[in-house]
């Protein structure tokens, strides 16, 4: 859902890093607490995720480097970081460090009630903040200037949506873990795209793809016994992303094609029927027969073009000549009217 | 004497080390329809954007009617430049002509039946009332630029600031906008457009400014539009008839 915010301001990489930023923070809040008590250790990540953000932001404001650059940088650093404590906590003789890998590929399976629960609460505060702010929100990722000078505190929009992000990548941590987390952000709205042009409706389909994600992907290992929750959830996401990208009716390639190819069709026939209006024209009687060879002279005209007209009861045929209908007249006149209206 | 609507005091900017603007002293009087020219990269948009509060200048102080911008954001609309979005937003044109309320509305409240009805009419007198529901993506780049010039009629404003609303527009476009912008001047407002083509500043506008780096010169285009400041500006000979 929040994804939605993320894929439009075309910083899709900003999900991978908050996810990679996250991990330090685990690792020592695990060192200081010694605990894998879940929320603590989220906590933990939720204010390394923060940093890191807020530190990529700093770097694109203050210095003239690409966003992508400023997001790499961080990524690595971050990741690279947490993966060196991860190891040293490995090394340690202490019985509880096991759990601690399950952030890295996620592990819906050892969820508890209580983590489900702040899940809710969280995604509750979500949608009461999305509600609330909607207007802002829309009008910060399309034209963040514009805000401005309408008197927005752009800053203060900017912090809220990135705050909302990090947050629900950090509470999705424990369930896909952290190399998966930016796909399982995205994929739901990428998809979503694809079939509306309305943000708002964008935002609640990207909510339900990713709810549904979840529970088939929940479903399908929980009946495989060796197929781990995280990743089969991504890829039922990403199974929804191709699927819309595929077959999407106004972005989808397959519809496009297939427009494409109707489109074409019909101009060809009305082009035909256009070429014959010229040829009727010059005769008093617009149904006088003529013969089908001046159509060769046409270029693509075939002979498909000229049973579908017939089909439509625009031309008849007798033998080799042809002659519009009273119909195919009137609709030639027509397009010829429309071509120069739309000409002017 | 007519009223200052817009005053500019010392004014730098840079984005980096360099100043894109330098020093620069400006005074629009109220009710003019005046024309920034200069050559691309002169920083056009720059001072537009520093006189709405967008960038923060270096050195320099702006003032609308006597105040600073903060206080006076309700008598001020803007167009940007259309290239400074982007277009593929999921979104319909009524909505984005609508956000020209948010100004008013502030945080939370949303916009209501009256709200919407300003956005009709505003699309109404740009000819765009029967693309209303057109997402954006889906306008050709002239009705791109109507749709902007809608959001900022919705606004109200005394003063309207343009940047390039000309840009990619067809000559029936082009005339269209500048009766608008007639229009607004007719009513008292005061219209200060970013402008390319220098063949038409006589017959659009009665006020210039030409801009490059520094400013070389404002004042009413009979008085100042001529070749003299056209080299100073653009650094070529330029000959350009004006009617008289
Ligand atoms: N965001 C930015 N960061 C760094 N430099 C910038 C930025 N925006 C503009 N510049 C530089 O500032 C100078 C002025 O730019 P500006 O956009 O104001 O020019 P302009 O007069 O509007 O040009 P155009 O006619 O092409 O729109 C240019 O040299 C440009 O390279
Ligand atoms: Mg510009």
């Amino acid at each position: 859902m929040l994804g939605s915010f993320a894929v439009l301001r075309k910083q899709s990489l900003l999900g991978d890093a908050i996810s990679h930023a996250a991990l330090p923070g685990i690792a020592i809040a695990f060192l200081i607490t010694g605990a894998k008590d879940s929320n603590t250790l989220l906590l933990g990540a939720l204010v390394s995720g923060l940093l890191g953000t807020f530190w990529i932001r700093g770097i694109i404001t203050k210095t003239h480097l690409k966003s992508d650059t400023a997001l790499g940088l961080i990524l690595s650093l971050f990741f690279g970081f947490g993966m060196l404590l991860l190891t040293f906590i490995q090394k340690q003789p202490n019985a509880n460090q096991a759990g601690l890998d399950k952030y890295l590929f996620g592990q819906a399976a050892t969820l508890v009630e209580s983590d489900v629960w702040l899940m809710a609460i969280v995604t509750g505060l979500c949608l009461l903040v999305l509600f609330l702010f909607w207007k802002e929100f829309k009008i910060l990722l399309f034209d963040k200037d514009y805000a401005k000078t309408l008197g927005f505190n752009t800053k203060t929009i900017d912090i809220l949506i990135t705050s909302f992000i990090v947050l629900a990548i950090v509470l999705g941590l424990q369930t896909v873990g952290v190399v998966l987390m930016s796909a399982m952000l995205l994929a739901p709205a990428a998809a979503a795209r694809q079939w509306t042009n309305s943000l708002s409706k964008m935002v609640l389909l990207a909510a339900i793809f990713g709810a549904f994600s979840g529970v088939f992907g929940t479903a399908i290992s929980a009946s495989q016994n060796n197929l781990s929750t995280g990743p089969v959830i991504v890829i039922v996401a990403s199974v929804f992303v191709v699927v819309s990208f595929i077959f999407s009716p106004s972005r989808g390639l397959l519809f496009r094609q297939i427009r494409f190819i109707a489109n074409r069709r019909d101009l060809e026939q009305q082009k035909t029927l256009a070429f014959m209006y010229h040829i009727a024209e010059t005769h008093e009687d617009i149904s006088h027969p003529h013969t089908i060879k001046i159509l060769n002279n046409f270029q693509g005209f075939t002979r498909k073009t000229l049973q579908k007209l017939v089909d439509k009861d625009y031309v008849t045929i007798d033998g080799t000549m042809w002659s519009l209908t009273q119909k195919g007249f009137e609709k030639a006149a027509n397009l010829y009217n429309q071509q120069h209206k739309t000409d002017e | 004497m007519k009223k200052i609507a817009v005053q500019v005091d010392d004014l730098t900017v840079a984005y980096n080390y360099k100043p894109v603007l330098w020093d620069i002293d400006l005074e629009i009087p109220e009710g003019v329809l005046m024309a920034i020219v200069g050559p691309n990269g002169a920083g056009k948009s720059t001072l537009i954007k520093a006189i709405l509060g967008i960038l923060k200048p270096i050195a320099g102080s702006v003032s609308i009617y006597g105040k600073p911008y903060e206080k006076q954001r309700d008598l001020v609309a803007y167009v940007p430049q259309k290239g400074s979005v982007d277009w593929d937003f999921p979104t319909t044109a009524l909505d984005v002509v609508m956000m020209g309320t948010y100004g008013s509305l502030g945080w939370i409240k949303r916009p209501s039946q009256k709200e919407k009805k300003a956005a009709l009419e505003a699309l109404e007198k740009v000819g765009m009332l029967p693309f209303k529901n057109r997402q954006i993506s889906q306008l050709s780049g002239g009705q791109q630029q109507r749709i902007f010039l809608a959001r900022a009629l919705v606004q109200d404003a005394s003063i309207y600031f343009m940047d390039e609303p000309f840009q990619g527009v067809d000559a029936t476009t082009e005339i269209a906008i500048i009766n608008i912008l007639k229009e607004l001047r007719k009513a008292g407002k005061t219209v200060i457009v970013v402008h390319h083509d220098l063949q038409t500043v006589p017959e659009y506008f009665d006020w210039v400014t030409f801009l490059n780096v520094k400013k070389i010169a404002t004042g009413p285009v009979k008085d100042i539009f001529n070749d003299d400041n056209l080299t100073k500006t653009y650094g070529i000979n330029y000959k350009v008839s004006i009617q008289e």
